[in-house]
């Protein structure tokens, strides 16, 4: 049979290259995939896994061994122990409630602090002493250099003389100074790209500043400062540094717990497996639904 | 971008009696005199010249607390609409001084004492000794050393990087989902990462990527040697953190005026000629700001060394944070400790400072 209408040459060469260039992004990016995923989905399934399965090498759910809830039961989260009252499960939800109580509030406070700084120093001019405000913007971002090492032992000395060792109160405190010039740095910009006649028309209108700010920029910055929130969230979750130096039974928090376990555990990696995945599980689901606001708290500031 | 300068002008006159004035003045001296001898009192009472004291130093905590809120309310009484303003700073600048002035101060005081957790004795100055162990402490140096090989490494991830948000930039379909996945590993702690990566699929009998290699006919060994080692915590550190660039760069491609690009099409540039000399160039402060954070990141690392290698072997992959956590941790040695740890703190500031005055030098230089 014979076309009628039949390509050129040349065309047909371009056609060819434009698939060849499609099959190679997409290859690279469900490798790239794969790659990110791989070790999401090995911890899910073996959080499933018995001990045959894991010294087998089983990899496939259904397919290659049937997933029994041996690791969750040895954090008493399987539907057998649900009901039941469990040690186990007590422990983990109480570093489970520890993280999310500490990571929420400092994100909160660091918020608050931050968008106050980042408002006033993307608005007003201030002068202390010799310090003017690209200087005072330059001293909250320059504690983002700070390493923690420096600051764990002066910390460690100070809790204790204030009782504040072993108690979320200090986490906190610590957490949102180590956020901080984040949020700062992510809300200064949002505020400056806030037109600033918005704020000249509130005050003509009758508003002070801190009216109007509340008012009307707020408003406006809120999708940024939920995407600061997020960000501090996700370090303050994951923090494990401070954490295992200044707690030790009451204010725990999960990655501790999990790195307590890690040495411990041999090769009964069911319970490892599932208490990592009940680690990384709210984030996961974080980063799935609120994508959109992680991607603009990162990408802020590097556009200018 | 300026932030010099009178943006938000503000006119008002402030009629602000003398008593107000003085109230507000005596609030701050008040309640910073009540601090000051609820501390001379507790120090007191630690040092034994006072029988009757507090159990912590928490009340002197409070009266700080109250100071700092007295100091935030008088700038409002003593300055009126101009302390107004003031207000949006002063609490953040207040914490952070507070949490990081005074705990650096402290912490260069006890570099320069012999104190030891496990030994009895407080603290006692020892002068030069932490300095001269420093220097003959070949472990302390070799993770210096260690912290520059994974710094270099950070220009691996950013081509990486660069290549994910060029390949997200792309004509693509399901592009949503690809940036969640991509994004995925940011999110995870690195706490859990060295336990799913390093504990578990690296494991040398059973992990599946030990199968993989022994599949292939080779003999996985993934710890044993130092230069995989530290090979091996690199990637795992450049698989949480990869997004994390990755993000800031497709930022910065999206941001990219579309007519400059289309027009090189125009002119005949092949998709190479095109990156090569529009996009690369026009990304390079993107590009930077990316780098720079990533690497001030980097400067951190411990968490996966701490729990997948402790350092090992030999204190091949032992980065200057993990190091001085063990000697926290292990050895209780505080004030050797946070010598090393201010050394750390002072070299890290003079690296900075010079990364950062030459980037702007070099961006600054005409193309």
């Amino acid at each position: 049979m014979t076309a009628i209408f039949k390509d050129h040459e040349a065309d047909r060469r371009i056609r060819t290259k434009w698939w060849a260039s499609r099959i190679a992004i997409y290859a690279a990016l469900l490798t790239w995939a794969a790659i990110c995923l791989f070790p999401i989905f090995w911890t899910i399934t073996t959080s499933f896994k018995l001990a045959p399965d894991v010294m087998k090498g089983n990899l496939v759910p259904w397919w290659d061994f049937t997933p029994k809830w041996k690791g969750w039961e040895s954090l008493g989260l399987s539907p057998r122990l649900i009901g039941e009252v469990s040690t186990v499960r007590e422990e983990f939800l109480k570093r489970f409630w520890n993280s999310t109580i500490v990571a929420l509030s400092a994100s909160a406070l660091a918020v608050v602090l931050g968008s106050l700084a980042a408002y006033g120093l993307s608005r007003f001019n201030y002068r202390f002493g010799f310090m003017r405000n690209s200087d005072i913007s330059f001293f909250f971002l320059s504690q983002m250099i700070l390493p923690p090492v420096v600051l764990a032992l002066p910390f460690l000395v100070l809790y204790k003389s204030l009782g504040l060792l072993d108690s979320r109160i200090g986490l906190i405190l610590l957490y949102t100074l180590m956020v901080l010039p984040i949020v700062i740095w992510i809300m200064r910009d949002q505020f400056q790209g806030i037109p600033i006649e918005l704020e000249e028309a509130a005050l003509v209108d009758g508003l002070g500043i801190w009216g109007a700010f509340i008012q009307i920029v707020l408003p406006i910055a809120l999708p940024g400062m939920v995407a600061a929130f997020i960000l501090s969230l996700v370090l303050c979750w994951n923090e494990y540094f401070f954490a295992a130096l200044l707690t030790a039974t009451d204010a725990k928090t999960l990655p501790v717990m999990v790195a307590s376990q890690t040495g411990s555990q041999g090769i009964n990696w069911w319970s490892m497996a599932a208490l990592s995945s009940a680690a990384i599980l709210p984030l996961v689901i974080v980063a799935i639904f609120l994508e959109k606001y992680i991607i603009k708290g990162m990408a802020a500031g590097a556009v200018k | 971008m300026n932030t010099e300068g009178d943006l938000l002008h503000t006119v008002t006159a402030d009629n602000i009696s003398e008593s107000r004035k003085k109230l507000g003045k005596l609030m701050v001296w008040g309640t910073a005199l009540l601090c000051g001898a609820l501390a001379l009192w507790q120090m007191a009472h630690e040092t034994g010249r006072l029988a009757n004291g507090f159990e912590t130093w928490r009340p002197v905590l409070y009266a700080y607390m109250l100071w700092a809120t007295a100091l935030c309310v008088a700038q409002v009484m003593v300055n009126g609409e101009k302390g107004k303003r003031t207000l949006f700073v002063l609490p953040a600048a207040l914490f952070v001084i507070s949490l990081v002035v005074f705990p650096l101060i402290f912490a260069l005081y006890i570099s320069f004492t012999d104190w030891n957790l496990a030994s009895a004795a407080g603290p006692q100055p020892n002068g030069w000794d932490n300095v001269v162990e420093m220097w003959n402490d070949g472990f302390y140096w070799n993770a210096l050393k260690n912290m520059v090989y994974y710094v270099l490494g950070v220009s691996v991830e950013y081509v990486i990087a660069f290549g994910l948000a060029l390949l997200l930039n792309a004509q693509i379909r399901a592009r949503k989902f690809f940036r969640v996945v991509f994004l995925l590993p940011l999110m995870l702690s690195p706490v859990a990462v060295s336990w799913m990566i390093g504990k578990s699929m690296l494991e040398v009998r059973f992990g599946p990527i030990s199968r993989l290699i022994r599949e292939l006919g080779m003999e996985p060994s993934f710890f044993g040697t130092p230069e995989i080692a530290r090979f091996m915590i690199m990637a795992m550190d450049a698989w949480t953190f990869i997004p994390f660039m990755m993000i800031m760069l497709l930022a910065g491609l999206q941001a990219l005026p579309r007519e400059v690009i289309e027009a090189s099409k125009v002119d005949g540039a092949t998709g190479w000629q095109s990156f090569k000399e529009v996009i690369f160039p026009l990304m390079l402060p993107v590009s930077v700001t990316a780098i720079v954070i990533r690497i001030i990141f980097k400067l951190k690392l411990a968490d996966i060394i701490i729990n997948v290698t402790s350092g090992g072997p030999g204190g091949a992959t032992d980065s200057v944070t993990s190091f001085i956590f063990r000697e926290y941790r292990d050895r209780s040695n505080v004030g050797y400790g946070t010598l090393l740890a201010i050394v750390y703190l002072v070299l890290i500031i003079i690296f900075v400072t010079l990364l950062l005055k030459l980037v702007s030098r070099w961006m600054e230089r005409p193309a």
